[in-house]
């Protein structure tokens, strides 16, 4: 009935964006620690524990292995996190979307503003373990410039995704379900600890449908200086699940925030 | 200044109906409001108050019915209407995560205003609000009338020629609601559109130079304060806070009767007829008074209580 370009976003969104980075900086600190912690952990263990017995997979020392994976999964978990439980809280709890949207903006706009925080969210926390790992001597060399514009793209994509979940969401006990049902079994299965090929063949023809295997296959060769291969097809499954997740969440806005 | 079509009404609305699951929320209202105006939307919970602002401000879709905000058609071109609307809404949505100043900010930003450059008008915003003293005070440290004082000023933000107040003084102690009506009557004077909803029949006396009493999603009435109580109820009103036993004394040529619970209320445009009951009943609790828009309301919203 109303025409669909109403619903596109304007450069509005950015005004979201800025507020939720102010709101950042002001606690940067212990919100990095807190995001931080966890990838950290895993690398420790796994990395160092695990890569005792084994040394190499897929070609490459274990701890490289895995710690190029969880440069993929932090961008992920934070990017989810944020369109999830802080989202939502700004939704229900805070009402800054109401405020916001009695200014000139639609809920288009709320929308990608926060889906694109929640990716700047997932960069800032890989960006915090890739410098790491450079420390740490996992990696060097420019090509990792290459890894953070897909990074943003990861997080992007779970972002908008997570979304979905946060505007059809009717309290918090919803995002367990996602966490735990979704996120985790991705994880498991998109190759962030052992190769796709250590996978019976129908759980690998699922998981080239994820995006977070996407994701491996172009961070992982980035980091370790090797050309990532089917650099397109990559980049195109996050481009789509970026949008789809975007249309779908902002659709489900209108007819929650506009009742 | 201003072309000849923009001197229109602040507001235009034309057979509004909104439905909610099929229930009507707003049932055919038509309602204009001039620029300059104070107008106030008085109605029991539930009568569509909230609802039609929420309809002015594009943030709800209407099921029928043409509204036009200073002179652009809603929802169509609501996110540019708004850019010219200040809202005050019903319950405080300021940012829990801000201080006082960094509240004004970042909803300037809202507004594609750049803070810096406005950094004259928020300064002089906070001292219309008497909150300069508190520029870095977090939220949670502010009274309710102090956080009302802040987002009354956070939608003057981007100067606007309209402002919207759902229930501005709903919850606010004396001192706090005086302050505000005091800040919403310089608005007036400067000459700012003011569309205010309100439960305070006191308020929108004061405050409002026309009101409408909605009920059931439409307009029963609509005129000045004083006028409209005139049309509807004789001047003088005996209220009277005890059981009447001979209701016969009452001579219905010369008064009008009506019951509010316990209450009797005994109006009549002869004040000597309202003092001589007084002794001919023999009646010891009551009060002699003007009738006034709150009387006015009761009788046009009905008596019962209403959920």
């Amino acid at each position: 009935m109303n025409g669909l370009w109403r619903r596109l976003p304007s450069r509005g969104f950015s005004a979201v964006w800025m507020r939720n980075f102010l709101v950042w900086r002001k606690l940067w600190i212990p919100s990095l620690i807190a995001n931080f912690g966890e990838p950290l952990l895993y690398l420790l263990a796994f990395g160092y524990g695990f890569g005792q017995f084994v040394k190499t997979m897929d070609h490459l020392p274990y701890l490289v292995f895995l710690a190029t994976g969880i440069v993929c999964s932090s961008a992920m978990n934070a990017a989810s996190f944020e369109a999830l439980y802080s989202a939502y809280t700004r939704m229900e709890m805070q009402k800054t979307w109401e405020a916001i949207l009695s200014a000139p903006l639609e809920p288009a706009d709320v929308i990608l503003g926060e889906v694109s925080w929640a990716a700047t969210k997932g960069l800032i926390n890989a960006l915090a373990i890739l410098i790491v790992g450079f420390v740490l001597r996992l990696w060097s060399g420019a090509m990792i410039l290459w890894a953070l514009p897909v990074i943003f793209l990861v997080g992007f994509a779970f972002g908008a995704m997570a979304m979905i979940m946060t505007v059809l969401a009717r309290s918090y006990d919803f995002f367990v379900y996602y966490m735990i049902l979704l996120l985790t079994p991705l994880l498991l299965v998109s190759g962030v600890f052992f190769p796709l090929s250590a996978l019976p063949s129908p759980v690998v023809r699922v998981a080239r449908l994820l995006p977070l295997t996407h994701a491996i296959e172009l961070i992982r060769p980035l980091l370790t200086g090797r050309f990532p291969h089917d650099v397109f097809a990559h980049v195109a499954v996050l481009v789509v699940y970026g949008i789809a997740g975007y249309g779908i969440a902002t659709a489900v806005a209108y007819r929650r925030l506009q009742r | 200044m201003e072309s000849k079509e923009n001197v229109g009404a602040a507001v235009q609305i034309e057979g509004l109906v909104k439905r909610y699951r099929g229930r009507p929320a707003v049932d055919g209202l038509d309602l204009s409001v001039a620029r300059g105006e104070c107008f106030g939307l008085l109605g029991p919970n539930g009568a569509g108050k909230t609802t039609t602002l929420r309809l002015l401000l594009g943030l709800t879709q209407p099921s029928a019915g043409a509204i036009h905000v200073l002179g652009l058609p809603v929802p169509e071109q609501a996110r540019f209407a708004r850019r010219r609307i200040g809202v005050v809404p019903q319950a405080d949505n300021l940012d829990p995560d801000f201080t006082v100043e960094e509240n004004l900010e970042v909803y300037a930003r809202y507004f594609g205003l750049r803070p810096a450059a406005i950094r004259d008008r928020i300064r002089s915003l906070l001292e219309f609000a008497e909150l300069s003293e508190r520029l870095r005070s977090p939220i949670r440290e502010l009274s309710g009338g102090t956080k009302r004082r802040l987002t009354l000023v956070r939608a003057l933000i981007q100067d606007p020629d309209l402002v919207i107040l759902d229930e501005p003084t709903t919850g606010l102690d004396p001192h706090a609601r005086q302050h505000l009506w005091n800040r919403l009557e310089e608005l007036r004077a400067a000459g700012r559109t003011l569309i205010l909803s309100t439960h305070y029949m006191e308020e929108a006396e004061r405050l409002c130079d026309r009101v409408a009493i909605m009920d059931r999603g439409r307009i029963q009435a609509e005129d000045t304060p004083r006028a409209l109580v005139d049309r509807f109820l004789p001047r003088h009103v005996l209220e009277i806070r005890e059981p009447l036993k001979d209701r016969t004394l009452l001579d219905h040529e010369r008064c009008q009767v009506e019951a509010v619970g316990a209450l009797t209320l005994v109006y009549s445009s002869e004040r000597e007829y309202l003092t001589s009951l007084v002794d001919r009943l023999g009646i010891a609790r009551y009060l002699e008074r003007p009738s006034n828009l709150e009387d006015c309301f009761l009788h046009l919203t009905g008596r019962g209580l209403r959920e």
